[in-house]
């Protein structure tokens, strides 16, 4: 083996010091090992135990996920992604997954790798990739101050690079979400989730299994790519990150195209024993996470993996994070079909090694063994940490004496054109959303809606956090984002059928941002468990923080619904003038955490909503019911700038349309005794606004009567282009078309600036 | 004052363009291609910079410090 | 109709069009890899969207140089019907078998959103189903399709009624605002001379089913395939 002797100084507990790794874990590798780690055994442990890798500070807390369910077919933490059964044989696997850290880096190339990584996640389980979202958060972009030129700069880099590898591997972006919050300055947020669809018996396994069979490594070959990433996203970032930065990864989607297909055509074949992709700590973690769930050894020689250049040294061939490659175990005697398949989409291989019954990794450079580890402690070992948590301070509750009355007339157009509320088409009008054909509902609506033709299903997606919310309170902000995902699918006509999130915090070590952690974890686990959604998976990032500070608390949950038929496919936006529009739920009253408060008064203050899930649950389950009666035209949840915001948006038709359709409102909530800011533009949840056929009326409101819930007559959709909202004795009327405007354009005339 | 910039992918920043359009050579029977990068040459003609303001551009717009190297020739 | 769908390495429209062409009857249509070298049974060849080759380079400058390539040039000149789509087209042009170029975008951002084209003549194969002047809602999804050709590629265009579909208002006006892209003269589809090569950029393939909100892309399919079926004679 290799030994460390050569530079006296550089002792193997300095070294693993400077990787990451605390006297405590580097302890436990002695002990592991009973004997020294060499260098680059140092490196593996530091990359296997990152939180990237391991999710030491944060495996106990996601223990708490509900992730069993009749329809679960993989669970979360088995494999790369959970897998749902959606009937008739058939089955889709997704999760989602940050990229943060590169992004602030090289927002281009580090967003368009994080799409690359979570599309790789997906096939590798032996799905096809059909759809992807993402969620997005960026420091604000209006103003003149190189901090917003920056964001600007970054805003415009992640929205490009999303869309440079999706629209080339030709998997259609399909929705996500947006906001901008100062507490994202330096530390912008890229999170993407991916869905593929596949059979139950296509169901891949990233496990080594079968002694003596071939390990093979496909793909692009390896070179200095992001080196340690996986360590490097696992700390915050500094001045000096940026400037030691090694290669920064770059993403090759083309590449990517191929070895999809590639991988798709061989797993058909029914050759592979098992499959796994190399993304954070590439070859490392491939290696030993196969081995550790085959119950396995692996011997590999470094000799044997295609290289960009030759002299890439065995430390750096382990961490090395290129893009575009995977480990395919496969059935021995198959070898000539993966040479077959690999040659006819031009993309390099080569056999590095064999599955061996000693439960270890073992990793050659030619005669010289480098790595010899038992596999199981680097994947499943590491060292798992209950850290402090702080005791919560509930924010104070929000004075409303304090709160001047703003003109609603003018609040209504701040809001919407705040950049976390205005039209987001500038964004996906970038991303390739009708490739593949089965986009029923772009984005821009509640849900997003992908018809898989093969399997005759639709399915809706989206993806929700209100970190305004969490930064208050991240318990009821993280339930919200569950109740918030679900209202958005009732809205689409489908029910929920499986959760993936991503929880972004700050430092772990700090009590406050552990605090933060748990409690979102325990509030997307109360949410799950209320709607009966299994978490299949998704992603910790920790560590979020900048020079200037930890960012808002922001745990994205993605839900993916099915729905039953072509006729209960729903959106927001109004029909036909005419048609009756209802408010489902009560008109509330929270103000606290409101976008009204942030954008009118500069405030981010007050206590969040609340939120109860028997009754958000009555009100999906009403929804649903009568949308399957047919008795609904366009739903709409209630959410960042309340009722008015709402009603504004379903006046505005589906942007994506070459001819733009706008309607106007005549609404009137009669005397409701509370301000009209409060009304207008309170944030109470479990709200939603839906219209209906004005001959359907009265069976609407039987529906509603017998079902008990609150519910309010609002009024109906007008072919003049005119909002209008009766409150008390007090009438507000805004021109659509002027609303229409200052939501549309608010985006692209701040990034024409 | 007329300036030459070009700008090249770090060598060991991956330059998929470069590869992909490497293999194409090979496929049209031009063999023994054993690097191919593809760059940018920007031309410039500017009065009244100074040379250092001008690598201050470089590395500020011009190139991407962060993937890119740059070169700066001053022509005339 | 015996259709192929050419298969280059990074072509991601592929899939789309096959099915397309699936949804009508008496069509078989099939994927052909592009190392193939014969097209010789095929009656129409469709080459896809998509990102051959990563359109690193040039779009459509590699895919080119695939061997199926040279079987496209001799089907072109036997008057076989071949159409191209987006990263199609920038084959088409880059291979010669269609005048002019196509580059990135005027505002150099990607686009993706439904658009509108007015049929500028129902005189080809491609368009002989639909009264010139119409106006058809299709889908865009390019980074670079700004068509561009010098003054007399252009002037020829006009002269031998070559130029299929223009970007224009509900209205059928061709306007500055109507164009996505900053093509030249609005130009979205163009045929050849022979006027059996037709390249355009919005994706017909993507607007042939009511569930994805457009059906105007049928009226192109059924133009070729009342072509193949029953020759030059019938028209409008």
């Amino acid at each position: 083996m290799s030994s460390l002797s050569s530079s006296p100084q550089l002792t193997p507990s300095i070294l693993a010091e400077q990787h990451g790794l605390s006297s405590e874990e580097y302890q436990k590798i002695l002990s592991l090992l009973g004997r020294e780690p060499n260098r680059e055994e140092i490196g593996v442990f530091s990359v296997m135990w990152s939180e990237h890798c391991s999710y030491k500070n944060s495996r106990l807390e996601l223990k708490k996920f509900p992730t069993t369910g009749s329809k679960v077919l993989v669970k979360a933490g088995e494999e790369n992604a959970g897998v749902i059964d959606i009937g008739d044989g058939w089955a889709v696997a997704f999760k989602i997954e940050s990229h943060n850290h590169p992004s602030a880096v090289e927002p281009f190339q580090g967003a368009a790798t994080g799409v690359g990584g979570i599309i790789r996640d997906i096939f590798t389980m032996g799905a096809r990739p059909v759809f992807l979202l993402n969620s997005l958060r960026f420091g604000p972009i209006s103003g003149d101050s190189l901090r917003a030129r920056d964001n600007r700069q970054l805003f415009s880099g992640v929205v490009a690079g999303i869309g440079h590898y999706g629209n080339s591997i030709g998997v259609p972006t399909i929705g996500g979400e947006v906001y901008f919050d100062p507490s994202y300055n330096g530390n912008p947020l890229v999170n993407a989730f991916c869905l593929g669809v596949l059979k139950h018996e296509q169901i891949a396994r990233g496990a080594a299994k079968g002694i003596g069979n071939p390990i093979f490594y496909v793909g692009a070959e390896t070179g200095r790519d992001g080196l340690a990433g996986a360590a490097f996203a696992s700390r915050e970032l500094t001045e000096e990150s940026k400037a030691d930065r090694p290669a920064v990864q770059v993403g090759d989607p083309f590449r990517e195209k191929l070895l999809l297909e590639a991988c798709l055509e061989l797993l058909a074949s029914g050759c592979v024993a098992g499959i796994q992709d190399m993304g954070a700590a590439g070859l490392t973690c491939s290696t030993c996470e196969t081995a550790s769930r085959g119950g396995t050894g692996v011997e590999i020689d470094l000799d044997l993996v295609p290289k960009r250049s030759a002299d890439l040294t065995s430390y750096e061939l382990l961490l090395s994070e290129s893009q575009e490659r995977m480990l395919v175990i496969v059935h021995q005697g198959e070898e000539a079909t993966v040479q077959r398949i690999f040659e006819k989409w031009e993309l390099p291989y080569g056999l590095i090694g064999r599955v061996t019954d000693d439960g270890k990794m073992k990793v050659k450079r030619g005669k010289d063994l480098v790595v010899d580890i038992p596999a199981r402690t680097l994947a499943d070992e590491a060292p798992l940490y209950q850290r402090e948590a702080a005791t919560w301070k509930a924010p104070a509750p929000l004075d409303l004496t304090t709160v001047a009355e703003c003109d609603p007339i003018i609040v209504l157009h701040q809001l919407l054109a705040h950049p976390s509320i205005a039209s987001k088409q500038w964004i996906w009008r970038q991303y390739d959303h009708t490739v593949q054909t089965g986009t029923v509902v772009p984005p821009g609506s509640d849900a997003a809606v992908f018809y898989v033709r093969e399997a005759n299903k639709f399915l809706a997606a989206t993806s929700d956090c209100n970190a305004i919310y969490c930064s208050l309170d991240p318990h009821e902000g993280a339930k919200i984002a569950v109740a918030e995902a679900a209202r958005n699918l009732a809205c689409s006509g489908a029910v929920p059928i499986g959760a993936t999130d991503n929880l972004n915090f700050g430092n772990p070590h700090k009590p406050e941002s552990f605090y933060e952690l748990r409690a979102a974890v325990e509030g997307i686990s109360e949410g799950c468990r209320a709607f009966d959604i299994p978490v299949t998976g998704g992603n910790v990032s920790l560590y979020n923080e900048s020079q200037l500070a930890s960012i808002d608390p922001t745990p994205t949950v993605a839900l993916v619904g099915l729905i039953e038929k072509r006729e209960q496919i729903t959106t927001q936006f109004f029909k036909e003038p005419g048609d009756v529009i209802f408010l489902l739920g009560e008109l509330g009253s929270e103000l606290g955490g409101s976008h009204y408060l942030l954008a009118s008064h500069g405030r981010k203050e007050g206590l969040p909503p609340r939120v109860d899930f028997e009754y958000e649950k009555a009100i999906h389950k009403q929804l649903l019911s009568l949308i399957r009666a047919g008795l609904v035209r366009s739903a709409h949840d209630c959410s960042e700038g309340g009722l008015a915001v709402a009603l504004a948006e379903a006046c505005f038709g589906d942007s994506n349309k070459a001819e733009v359709k706008l309607f106007g409102a005549c609404i009137d909530l009669g005397k409701k005794g509370i301000r009209d800011d409060v009304a207008l533009f309170n944030e109470s949840q479990s709200r939603i606004i839906f219209s209906t056929k004005a001959q359907q009326v009265e069976q609407v409101e039987q529906e509603l009567q017998a079902s008990g819930l609150p519910f309010t007559r609002l009024g109906s959709v007008t072919k003049e282009t005119i909002l209008s909202i009766q409150l008390d004795e007090k009438e507000y009327s805004w021109s659509t078309e002027i609303l229409h405007q200052s939501w549309f354009k608010a985006i692209p005339h701040l990034m024409q600036a | 004052m007329k300036v030459r910039i070009t700008i090249m992918p770090q060598a060991a920043v991956l330059d998929p363009a470069g590869v992909a359009t490497a293999h194409a050579l090979e496929h049209l029977g031009l063999h023994g291609v054993s690097s191919l990068r593809i760059g940018k040459l920007i031309e410039l003609d500017i009065e009244g910079a100074t040379e250092e303001e001008l690598h201050q551009a470089c590395r500020d717009l011009l190139s991407n410090p962060v993937m890119e190297d740059y070169c700066l020739e001053v022509i005339s | 109709m015996r259709c192929a769908v050419l298969q280059f390495p990074g072509s991601n429209g592929d899939i789309d069009a096959l099915e397309a062409l699936r949804s009508f009857e008496n069509v078989t249509a099939e994927l052909v890899w592009h190392q193939e070298k014969s097209l010789d049974s095929f009656e129409f060849i469709l080459l896809p969207g998509g990102f051959s080759y990563g359109d690193y380079l040039r779009c459509g400058a590699i895919a080119r140089f695939s061997p199926i390539m040279q079987a496209v040039q001799k089907a072109a000149a036997s008057g076989t019907l071949i159409l191209g789509i987006c990263n199609g087209f920038q084959i088409l042009c880059e291979a010669g078998l269609l005048p002019g170029t196509l580059i990135r975008n005027r505002n150099l951002l990607f686009r993706c959103e439904e658009r509108l084209v007015r049929v500028e003549t129902s005189d080809s194969p491609f368009t002989k189903k639909i009264s010139s002047g119409s106006v058809l809602h299709l889908p865009i999804a390019h980074g670079e399709g700004c068509y561009f050709a010098k003054e007399e590629t252009l002037q020829e265009l006009h002269d031998k009624d070559q130029v299929l579909l223009r970007y224009a208002t509900s209205k059928g006006e061709i306007t500055k605002d109507a164009n996505p892209n900053g093509s030249c003269e609005n130009i979205a589809g163009i045929c050849n001379q022979k006027r059996n090569v037709f390249g355009l950029m919005p994706h017909p393939e993507r607007a042939c089913d009511e569930l994805l909100g457009s059906t105007d892309g049928r009226m192109i399919f059924e133009s070729i395939l009342d072509h193949v079926h029953h020759g030059a004679g019938t028209s409008l």
